[in-house]
């Protein structure tokens, strides 16, 4: 089977592990209007080659970010969401100004 | 009189030259320098989309540009079912169109598909799936569909190959019986279509690739391919795996995503399965070819690839799931083995009609259900192009529609599990 290199875990099966499709810029939640943020949640860029995306191993819940090359299977590079995300986003915001 | 197989007969039928072998589509010539309408892809909704433009709206200045050869994508790739018990009214109505369209085919095109009516049953395993179906008969018989929810005992009479125990890990609960349900030859039905619109002036350039478009003021003028810049009023794509990439080239993005599919069948066996056995539940379908063969497939591959590999893992899930529906197969041999790359979008629904680009036309996000809408793709985007305005079957597939949240959720579509 094919391995993939979990940041926190070590190498697994992929079958440990899930999708979570492409790391896209998210447009701050309190202040975006409807068309935008449907762009951001359904337009794909869908690229073929060397893509940035989310990966979660499932026995242990963690988020983390894989880069793979989507021509060939590759997997070349994963690492921990922390080294990219450092801030934390507050969905709460919109509730409360609406 | 000698016999008709008398070796020496045969030998001077094939070398007469009164019977000389039929030519589908005229061999290759130069490109004109501009088209009415210049098609992208080369499948069978392509050449199903050229055919209708040529015979129902007289369009036949017509040219499609393929990559590689005619109908060796996804048209060449899928498992053969054609059925129309989906769940949403807009599905139901647009697919049982397309089953109309493939009941005449045969006699329309004159060419045998190897149209065969063998009855199709989605098996439902949890209370979930129960619901589901039930819900599906009740919408499919509204419109007209020949569809309904049977019990265990009805089962076991009608398939009688089936592991009825409850000693299983999943049990067989009901099915969605839809007696219409059918096989047909799949390259049949591109090569038919490609006969059709190459007979009424269709130009169909293969080993042609699609580099660029050429578009001015927002309105597309043309395509550069690998032979040159090609003008055309209006330009389609139908290049289902690759619509993203073709998109791109004319400047907006997709809900799509490109994940393969994969499908094996086995070695040839004599006919003993009638029926088109479907699980949502266990990801499982299969059907007996007119060859013998079982045709088998499942849902599609954990994650998104430009790729057809095969894995181990997808033939070790689906073929386990398989015995415990099946066990008597337990020494049957898998023969080839093969992937597609489809267009999933979010709401299992496909993705046809206008464009932000004026005059460029699109038909994809099929997914795990393009096949079985060739005929009734070709009749709505050849229409479409025609009228430079949706046909009334696609309007709910608009691609604004999830800028609108208005999508289609259609949980009837093979790879939706229950």
């Amino acid at each position: 089977m094919k391995v993939m290199n979990c940041p926190l875990n070590g190498p697994r099966n992929i079958s440990e592990f899930a999708w979570g499709g492409e790391v896209k810029p998210m447009p701050d939640p309190a202040s975006v209007d409807d068309k935008v943020w449907a762009d951001w949640l359904f337009l794909e860029n869908n690229e073929a080659g060397v893509v940035r995306e989310w990966w979660c191993h499932v026995p242990t819940s963690f988020w983390f970010i894989a880069e793979r090359n989507t021509i060939t299977d590759e997997i070349l590079k994963t690492y921990a969401a922390g080294d990219v995300f450092n801030s934390r986003v507050e969905f709460s915001k919109k509730a409360e100004t609406k | 009189m000698l016999p008709a197989f008398f070796p020496l007969k045969i030998l001077r039928y094939g070398l007469s030259g009164k019977y000389p072998a039929e030519r589908f589509i005229p061999k290759a010539q130069d490109l004109k320098k501009s088209y009415d309408v210049v098609i992208i892809g080369g499948g069978g909704h392509a050449l199903a989309c050229a055919y209708y433009l040529a015979k129902t709206h007289g369009i036949t200045n017509v040219c499609i540009l393929e990559r590689g050869y005619l109908a060796g994508g996804n048209t060449a790739r899928n498992t053969a079912i054609i059925r129309s018990n989906y769940l949403t009214p807009e599905g139901v109505r647009f697919y049982e169109q397309s089953l109309k369209l493939y009941r005449e085919f045969s006699q329309e095109l004159d060419f045998n598909i190897l149209y065969s009516e063998r009855g199709h049953f989605t098996l439902a395993h949890t209370d979930a799936a129960m619901r589901t179906s039930r819900w599906r008969a009740e919408v499919n018989k509204q419109l007209g569909v020949d569809s309904e929810l049977i019990y265990p005992d009805q089962i076991a009479k009608l398939c009688p190959h089936l592991n009825m125990s409850d000693h299983v890990r999943y049990p067989i609960m009901g099915a969605l019986f839809h007696p219409p349900g059918s096989i047909a030859r799949h390259d049949a039905v591109a090569w038919a279509y490609a006969r059709g619109a190459a007979k009424m002036g269709v130009e169909i350039h293969q080993q042609t690739a699609v580099n660029g478009l050429i578009i001015e003021n927002g309105t597309v003028k043309g395509v550069e391919t690998s032979r040159g810049t090609v003008y055309a009023n209006r330009v389609m794509q139908a290049v289902a795996g690759n619509t993203s990439v073709v998109a791109k080239m004319a400047g907006f993005r997709l809900p799509i995503k490109t994940i393969p599919l994969q499908a094996c069948v086995s070695v040839p066996l004599k006919p003993f399965l009638d029926q088109i056995i479907v699980s949502g539940s266990l990801h499982v379908y299969v059907s007996q070819s007119s060859r013998g063969e079982l045709v088998m497939g499942g849902s599609t591959d954990p994650y998104g690839l430009y790729n057809t590999r095969s894995t181990l893992d997808f033939k070790e899930g689906l073929l386990g799931h398989m015995l415990e529906l099946l066990p008597m197969l337990g020494e049957v041999k898998v023969m080839r083995q093969w992937a597609g790359m489809t267009d999933m979008t979010p709401d299992f629904s496909p993705i046809m009609g206008l464009t932000p680009v004026k005059n460029y036309y699109i038909d994809s996000g099929w997914g795990t259900w393009g096949f079985k809408a060739t005929p009734v793709c070709g009749m709505t985007m050849a229409h479409t192009i025609a009228h430079d305005s949706p046909h009334d079957l696609i309007k709910p597939f608009y691609l604004d529609r999830f800028v609108d949240y208005a999508q289609v959720g259609e949980k009837g579509a093979a790879s939706v599990g229950h």
